[in-house]
């Protein structure tokens, strides 16, 4: 019966119990592009199914967290938002902040979310977070709409001064950075979901505290002014810089440095790989322990 | 035999699951794991596993749901995998899936292996019928190219011209069923992994269902892995067969001795036993054991409690005597699982041969066919000396009949019946 050792080893593939963690099969990615397709029309077209405002609701979030924002941070604090109208200031940070937030969130509980399908059927799980960051750029496109909106009327009907430079040419290279630092971190804690359900909660109230030092809502000097002490935790935070960055390019106001922006790119790939590698390494046995 | 034919081979392939609640103790075993590997040493938790026994209070609490499987099929080749609930036979199509990865051992494939674990996976209510097709397609693994070639063909096979641009939700379950194993149908992998999915749709759709496979194995030249309890079904189209028990390969070989394996190490309902003994009360006349034996088409006697639809049973009744009767008669009573009596097997009233003897013997009842309906049954013996009952065993032993295509058309006989029965059907124009 002993024939394996005169049959020839050509075999297409082998699934054995842990491959190489470096083989990331971003080859079969590319195989199954008509899935990512197919899921992010999917998500798009049956979210808001069966709801009065439909895709409203993705405008009213933002436009009712930005209009408390200002009356607390701005009216009641007093925090000073430069040549800005604070409204736009806040509706700025708000929108990539959100962009960020729902990337991380949505993506956070791949697992736990499709055991039901990934249980059934192969194909390579990073399909679905990858679907989740771009459709979430549908909602992230209209949310820049309405601050485009937003702009215009403070311009021709508020008299703001228009500061628009070459610079708004790199705003999309932020909104990747976002969308990548959202996805990688979503992929680790996806991955370690699976067995420590205590991420979910930690999750939940970590990106809210995350928010206060990411200089959503006031600009990044004003944090280390105030607290010098506490300066570092806003020079750490990659997420600061992009929200700074992604402001000075679209309002003219704040700072960008080469350094935070180089510092924010090697972090934004650090994650992103670490959280690939941890995310294929757990596609493999997840639905044991889910 | 020619080897450059093997399409796909595992290699020890095994499963190791953990049991209870993952919660306490995960932290510190993976730690545990982590300080063993770190220092060049095995996984302290791969040895302590059991076998998996469902019913037998094990130590560890790790388990084996599947160990050292080893096989080998040819292209073309349809292989059936039988086994009992919780043999395995699930755990070892989801690795073979991909769903999970072994524990130990390796798969190697030559071609691409598509599963239909469970038809209509990742279906979406809100979507319509053609939107899901390209989904659920997509999901399996074509490209938006091949659905589009296919696309006619696959709703024609559905049955749902009508309901194509309705969303699924307004589907009964049975369009639904039929719309998602008609994506299933018509995919195109060199291997094809078969869960269960002829369970599904009415009887037309199931002899389409059924034929649709076997033209995949037959002119389609592809392989196909093949798990069902539908005993007919896994008879007609698989060629090879693989018993599983207790995640270990109990036998591989040609598909006919497979199932006899199976019905004989059967238990359905029942415990294994195909037999009960009575404890000896030191009566002069008394009934010490009784037995059922099933006897398939090809002459084999099987000792197993499970009978396949149409074999003979034979019930062999052992009494212990201790003078000499003359003129004993015993009676095999069938009752249903809910206490009806339907058959009435008595020695007396089917021969006049008068029965008598001075030492042990065994009463045997041989039915060539007894033409009962799947199910669950129970036996009643009586023994009586002249006219009166000296031993009765109310329902004291069960046996299952298995589902067999009796009439071999390919269509078992259905319904919440007891019977059936061969008949031949005319029609005479006036």
């Amino acid at each position: 019966m002993n024939k394996s050792d005169n049959i020839k080893e050509d075999w297409l593939f082998e699934i054995a119990p842990k491959n190489n963690s470096f083989s990331l099969n971003l080859d079969e990615v590319w195989r199954y592009r008509d899935l990512l397709v197919l899921f992010v029309k999917r998500d798009i077209v049956t979210v808001y199914k069966q709801t009065i405002l439909g895709p409203l609701w993705y405008l009213i979030q933002p436009l009712f967290t930005s209009i408390i924002f200002t009356i607390i941070f701005n009216n009641v604090a007093g925090i000073k938002t430069g040549n800005i109208p604070s409204f736009l200031f806040n509706l700025g940070g708000v929108m990539i902040w959100n962009y960020f937030t729902s990337c991380l969130n949505d993506t956070s509980d791949t697992f736990k979310k499709n055991a039901s399908i990934f249980g059934k059927v192969y194909f390579p799980r990073l399909i679905v977070p990858l679907s989740i960051v771009i459709s979430n750029l549908v909602k992230f496109g209209i949310q820049f709409l309405i601050f485009i909106i937003f702009y215009l009327y403070y311009v021709f009907f508020q008299d703001m001064e228009v500061q628009l430079t070459f610079n708004v040419l790199f705003f999309p290279f932020l909104v990747v950075i976002m969308g990548v630092l959202g996805l990688g971190l979503g992929m680790i804690i996806s991955s370690l979901v699976t067995k420590y359900r205590d991420l979910t909660f930690l999750v939940g109230f970590g990106v809210q505290l995350l928010m206060y030092v990411s200089a959503v809502m006031y600009p990044m000097v004003l944090l280390k002014e105030k607290l010098p002490r506490f300066g570092w935790l806003i020079s750490y935070n990659p997420l600061a810089y992009v929200i700074e960055a992604s402001r000075y390019m679209l309002l003219n106001e704040g700072e960008i440095s080469f350094k935070g922006m180089s510092y924010t790119v090697v972090v934004t790939l650090l994650i992103f790989f670490f959280g690939l590698l941890l995310f294929n390494k757990t596609e493999k046995n997840f639905i044991d322990t889910v | 035999m020619n080897q450059k034919n093997i399409i796909l081979k595992a290699e020890n392939i095994s499963k190791q699951y953990r049991l209870g609640t993952v919660g306490t103790g995960t932290l510190s075993h993976d730690l545990n794991r982590w300080w063993h590997k770190i220092r060049g040493k095995e996984d302290p938790y791969l040895k302590v596993g059991e076998t998996n026994d469902r019913s037998t209070k094990g130590d560890s609490e790790y388990v084996w749901a599947l160990q050292d499987i080893n096989f080998e099929v040819e292209e073309g080749e349809v292989l059936g995998i039988i086994g009992k609930n919780g043999a395995g036979k699930s755990t070892l199509l989801k690795i073979l899936s991909k769903v999970t990865a072994p524990t130990t051992g390796v798969i190697k494939s030559r071609g691409r292996i598509a599963s239909l674990l469970e038809v209509g996976t990742g279906f979406n209510p809100e979507l319509t019928g053609r939107e899901n097709i390209y989904l659920n397609g997509a999901i399996l693994g074509m490209t938006k190219k091949e659905i589009t070639s296919k696309l006619d063909e696959i709703i024609e096979f559905s049955g749902c011209e009508r309901y194509i641009d309705t969303p699924t939700k307004r589907y009964s379950s049975g369009m639904t069923v039929r719309l998602a194993f008609a994506v299933a149908a018509f995919l195109e992998p060199e291997i094809l992994v078969v869960d269960e999915v002829l369970a599904v749709g009415d009887a037309e759709f199931q002899k389409k269902a059924i034929g649709k496979m076997q033209d995949i194995s037959r002119e389609g030249g592809r392989t196909v892995l093949f798990v069902s309890h539908n005993m007919a079904a896994v008879k007609s189209l698989c060629t090879r067969g693989m018993l599983i028990e207790h995640g270990r390969t109990i036998f591989l070989g040609d598909i006919d001795d497979t199932i006899d394996l199976y019905l004989k190490s059967s238990t359905f309902s029942y415990n294994s036993d195909n037999y009960i003994e009575f404890e000896d009360k030191n009566l002069p006349i008394q009934i010490s054991r009784f037995e059922i034996n099933s006897i398939n088409s090809k002459g084999e006697f099987l000792k197993s409690s499970g009978v396949l639809m149409g074999d003979t049973i034979e019930f062999s009744i052992f009494v212990t005597v201790k003078q000499r009767y003359n003129n004993i008669k015993a009676s095999v009573i069938i009752t249903t699982s809910s206490g009806t009596r339907i058959v009435a097997i008595r020695s007396h009233e089917i021969t006049d041969v008068v029965f008598e003897s001075s030492s042990d013997f065994v009463f045997k009842a041989i039915v060539p066919d007894l033409k009962l309906m799947p199910g669950d049954y129970n036996v009643t013996i009586a023994l009586a000396e002249n006219n009166s009952t000296v031993s009765i065993k109310e329902e004291c032993l069960g046996f299952s009949i298995v589902p067999n295509d009796v009439y071999g058309t390919g269509r078992i006989p259905k319904g919440n019946l007891f019977m059936y029965s061969e008949a031949k059907w005319e029609l005479n124009q006036k």
